[in-house]
Parts: C-alpha cells; sequence; structure tokens
C-alpha cells in the first residue's frame, strides 16, 4: 500500500487541515513510513477473533432519560472566538 | 525544617499532621524553587495566588484536625487536566487562552483531599510526543545531565513537564496522564516513580482527550509510598465518565506491606528486544535478582503478541485522536484562523486546525483519518482493534497461570538528548513506548520505579505490570522492589 500526492491532499481534506501542494510530497512520505510499520499487522492470524470494544469487561451503567444539567449559556459562550447575542458565530454557511 | 521542597508527600504529610511545618511554609518553598527554575520550563501556568489561598485553607483544616490524605500538600497539574478558570491548553496553540468553566474530576478529587496546586505543566502536544518536544510552550528540560556534559536531554513524553518538576524538586508530586507510556517513560527518564492504573480507575472527566480507550491519569511521585497515596486520592466513581469504574477504591498506603514471599513474578522472553542495550538487559536481570531475593518466584512467560502492540497502537490511537481532536473547529473555544474575504467555514475549519495543530498532532489527526476512512476500515482499523484482543488475551492467559505481576524493562534507553530525535523516523519515536503500550492496549495497571543508573549516571527503571483492579497488589511489590534497589539519586542541581 503507498499513499500518493493526491491521496495525501485526500486525507488532509478529510481531516480539515489546509497543506499547502509544495508540502504534499513530504507528508505523503511520511504517511508511507508509518503505515509501513503498521503493516505489520497483516502477518497476525485474526481470524475468528471479536475486535475490542471495550478493555474492561463492564456494563454500561444506566441512568434516567431527564434533563440533570443546563441554563448556563453564558459559561458555554465564554471561550468562543466569537459569539453574538447569545449564539456561536460562523461565517455564512448557507447562500 | 529546610529544603521544604526536597521532601515527599508522605513525609511532608507527617511533618504537617506533628506541626513541625506548615502548608504555607512547604508552598513558598516550592513556589521559589520553580521561580529559580525557569531553565526547566517544567511549569507552564503559575498559580501561586491559588497556591497560596488553598495553603492557608489546608493550614486551618489541620489546625482543626482535619487532615484528608492530601491536605496542603502542593503539587503540580499536567496541562491536559482542565482546571477551573485557569489556562488548560494541552500543550497546544488550539487552545490558546482557554480558561475552563469546570474542573476535572482528578483534579477537583486531589483538591478536596486538601492538595494545593502550584500550576500547570508543560506537555506534548494532545499528549502525542514521548520527549516533550512537541509542546507550544517549547521543550521541558530534564534536570539530569550525562555526567559533566551539558547537552540538554529530555524529560521524556508526553507527562516531560510533571516529570522534571518532580526530579527537579519544585513539587512533592504531579499528576501525569498515560495514553501509551506517557507516565512511565518520563518517570523512568528522570528517577521517578510513575504509576498507570487499571482502565477505569480514575475519571476521565476533564482531561482533554486524545485516546480515549487508552487514556488514564496517575500519579507521578518522588516514591512508591506516595504513589500509593496520591493514586488513592485521584481515583473513584464518577458518574460523569461512563467508562468508570464503580469499585471501592482499597487503602492502597497500608497495603504496602512489601512482602513479595511466594508472589509469582512474570519475566516475558519477548520484552528481550533485538539490540536492546546492555545496560538495560542488566537492569533487568538485577530486577529479577533483587525480587528473587526478596522471595519472590520468578517464572519465565511468554506474550506472544508483543510485537504487535505498537503498530496496533498506531492505528487505535490516531483513529481515536482522529474523532477527538474533531471538535477543535474555531467555534467553540481556542483559536480561530484569520479568514480572507470569501473564505467560507471549510476554510475557517481547515485554516483554523492547520495554524492550531503542530506537526506531530497534524500527522496523527491524518492517519487516523486514513484508517477510518472507506475501504480501510477493515483492512486497518478493524484488524488493530482484533490485534488488541489478541494482546490482551496474552495476558489473561498468564493471569490464569497464577502470575501475580511481570517485570520488564520501563524504556530501552535512558534520556536522550533534546534535538536528537528530530530528523529520525516518526516511528524511531515511537518505539520508546515499546515496553509500556501493551499495558495500555490490554487497560492494565502498570508502574515504573527507579532502579539504578547507566554509565552516564543517567536514571533508569523497571516496570511493573499488575492484574486489573490490584494496584494495591501492584503497589506493594513495587515498594519491595524500590527497597530493594535503594535509589536515591538525585540530579546535581545546574538550573
Amino acid at each position: 500500500m503507498s499513499i500518493d500526492e493526491t491521496t495525501a491532499a485526500r486525507v488532509a481534506k478529510l481531516a480539515r487541515i489546509k497543506v499547502e501542494p509544495d508540502a504534499l510530497p513530504a507528508l505523503a512520505q511520511e504517511f508511507n513510513g508509518i503505515l509501513g510499520f503498521i503493516e505489520q499487522l497483516s502477518e497476525v492470524d485474526v481470524e475468528g477473533v471479536e475486535p475490542m470494544t471495550s478493555v474492561t469487561p463492564q456494563r454500561l451503567k444506566r441512568r434516567k432519560d431527564e434533563v440533570t444539567d443546563g441554563n448556563q449559556q453564558d459559561k458555554i459562550l465564554s471561550n468562543a472566538p466569537d459569539a453574538r447575542e447569545g449564539f456561536f458565530a460562523v461565517p455564512k454557511v448557507v447562500e | 525544617m529546610s529544603d521544604l521542597n526536597k521532601l515527599g508527600l508522605a513525609a511532608a504529610r507527617d511533618a504537617l499532621r506533628s506541626g513541625e511545618t506548615t502548608s504555607k511554609d512547604l508552598t513558598e518553598a516550592c513556589l521559589a524553587a520553580i521561580d529559580g527554575a525557569g531553565a526547566l520550563n517544567a511549569f507552564v501556568h503559575h498559580t501561586p495566588e491559588i497556591a497560596m489561598e488553598q495553603a492557608a485553607a489546608a493550614d486551618k483544616r489541620l489546625s482543626e484536625g482535619d487532615a484528608p490524605a492530601m491536605c496542603g500538600l502542593p503539587i503540580g497539574i499536567k496541562d491536559l487536566f482542565c482546571t477551573k478558570g485557569v489556562p488548560s491548553q494541552a500543550g497546544s496553540r488550539i487552545l490558546e487562552g482557554f480558561l475552563p468553566e469546570y474542573e476535572s474530576t482528578v483534579s477537583q478529587n486531589l483538591f478536596d483531599a486538601g492538595a494545593v496546586m502550584l500550576g500547570k505543566l508543560n506537555m506534548d502536544e494532545f499528549a502525542m510526543g514521548s520527549s516533550n518536544e512537541t509542546s507550544v510552550y517549547g521543550n521541558a528540560v530534564n534536570p539530569w545531565r550525562r555526567g559533566n556534559d551539558d547537552a540538554q536531554l529530555t524529560p521524556g513524553g508526553s507527562s516531560g513537564g510533571s516529570a522534571a518538576a518532580v526530579a527537579a524538586d519544585l513539587c512533592l508530586a504531579a499528576t501525569g496522564t498515560d495514553t501509551g507510556g506517557s507516565i512511565r517513560q518520563p518517570a523512568a527518564f528522570t528517577g521517578t516513580v510513575g504509576i498507570k492504573p487499571t482502565y477505569g480507575r480514575c475519571s476521565r472527566w476533564g482531561i482533554v482527550a486524545f485516546a480515549s480507550s487508552l487514556d488514564q491519569a496517575g500519579p507521578m511521585t518522588k516514591s512508591v509510598r506516595d504513589a500509593a497515596i496520591m493514586l488513592e486520592a485521584m481515583c473513584g466513581h464518577d458518574p460523569k465518565d461512563s467508562t468508570s469504574a464503580d469499585l471501592p477504591v482499597p487503602d492502597f498506603e497500608a497495603a504496602l506491606t512489601g512482602d513479595v514471599r511466594g508472589k509469582k513474578i512474570g519475566i516475558p522472553k519477548e520484552y528481550r528486544m533485538d539490540g536492546m542495550p546492555e545496560e538495560i538487559e542488566k537492569l533487568w536481570q538485577d530486577g529479577i535478582a533483587m525480587m528473587k531475593d526478596a522471595g519472590a518466584e520468578i517464572v519465565d512467560i511468554s506474550l506472544p503478541h508483543t510485537k504487535y502492540a505498537l503498530p496496533a497502537y498506531y492505528v487505535i490511537a490516531p483513529a481515536e485522536a482522529s474523532s477527538n481532536l474533531a471538535r477543535y473547529d474555531g467555534v467553540r473555544y481556542g483559536h480561530r484562523a484569520k479568514l480572507d474575504q470569501g473564505d467560507g467555514i471549510t476554510e475557517m475549519y481547515e485554516k483554523t486546525r492547520a495554524e492550531g495543530f503542530g506537526h506531530e498532532v497534524q500527522r496523527r489527526v491524518m492517519i487516523g483519518t486514513y484508517v477510518l476512512s472507506a475501504g480501510f476500515y477493515d483492512a486497518y482499523y478493524n484488524r488493530a482493534r482484533k490485534v488488541r484482543t489478541l494482546i490482551k488475551k496474552d495476558f489473561e492467559d498468564v493471569f490464569a497461570q497464577g502470575i501475580d505481576s511481570i517485570l520488564t524493562p520501563a524504556t530501552p534507553s535512558a534520556a536522550f538528548g533534546l534535538g536528537e530525535m528530530t530528523d529520525a523516523d516518526p516511528v524511531q519515536m515511537y518505539l520508546n513506548d515499546v515496553f509500556t503500550v501493551t499495558v495500555n492496549l490490554a487497560g492494565l495497571p502498570g508502574i515504573a520505579v527507579p532502579t539504578g543508573t547507566d554509565r552516564q549516571g543517567l536514571p533508569l527503571g523497571l516496570q511493573l505490570i499488575g492484574r486489573p483492579w490490584e494496584e494495591a497488589d501492584l503497589l506493594s511489590s513495587a515498594y519491595a522492589l524500590e527497597q530493594a534497589a535503594g535509589f536515591v539519586a538525585k540530579p546535581d542541581k545546574w538550573w
């Protein structure tokens, strides 16, 4: 499995990280190094093995489906880079 | 009393309770040590006002005879823990200016037990690193040096600031977190003790998430006894973390008998790596001899999937990180990039994350994105989760044979120089976690104990791995190892 610049650009896009075109060859090379290392996993016989979902065999606790928190709009917005009139503000997303 | 900052938790606690000293004096001694240790770059946010207030409150409690476990003891908190009203950046530019409106459960537990917070400690960005060189604050520096060589060494990572601060006596102890070895490797590099408890012992609530199925908090201390005291104060059930275990927390300190007679200590043959330095091999053999002399039975064991732990980790951890770090979008908190005319929301995300995340974090988020993407999910992510099942089964099999704990080296080398790995392949850096990462994948408790030094006088540590939920027994075995090794060396002050 080898990653080319097009794939590297696609991954960067999916991850929503801007990568300048001139940085793509080096990035693709780094990915290939790491994936080459990961590739060892294909040697392992995993036939019939369940993928791990929880490392400790615990049943998740249940609770009543009810509101136990809230009414803290100021606190929630206090760290926003741009908050106006009680809302998070972002660039226009609809035409 | 002089040099109060050099005390450990147990000694300081006893001195406080007997009235020999006060929390105010202890705290002032630590604050003075921190002021004089800028060169180590361990403390990155200083909170002297909070510390003095907490110290005054602790002295009042002590005078009233109400002295919980950590009462009046000054500690440092890793920057990964959200602390109310105090910068909590996870070592990242993307959380610049973030002031949490809440307190992490672990730090709250410590404060409830009377602990005093001196400030926040340096770390690798989002805990991704093994040398503290990916931090937005710059490198933390190991107080240890190679003899008279003044080359700066790494304190390890990701809890590098915590390790440096404890080793240099800037605080009595510190919190750390461990996803693949981030408590145990820095502890080994600095001659300190670090324990990662069983997954679920400490609540993860309010700790900035890296890889949620692997992350655990733990103490970094000057002795095994201190680790027992502090771990007990940190852990416990928390309804706010659904993976936090609803199990009673034992009295870890009371369990420190150091009696290992009849205990079966496993020595896994797969941990004898090709090219392992002779000094590490000797350290390990010495540790085996010490446990044997103390009355333990040494048993050769096999953990056949060990070799695949690091590759599985470098699928699972980046996959979880890519999902966890999706929240840094420049909308709700932290950094937002300056936008150009006509930029929409996608450009905002992409520019914000390119500016806010450092190189290693970007790399891991993208690897995680790749292994989770359509067409590769089965080949990489599901396969890695199956291998993880096998790694955990390796441990279950040896525990079923009656093994009580497993003794291994903590790291493949002593602390290396800052910048020495800059041009190396990222995989070379990942190999630092080769002995520790299996423990996270299996959810087990593991502790690093300093047991010797290398030719250049740098500390080296061994790791003991315990059965799930049996930290009390693990700490007691670690106490036996600590007593036998008698490691008392401290770095000469140059900073």
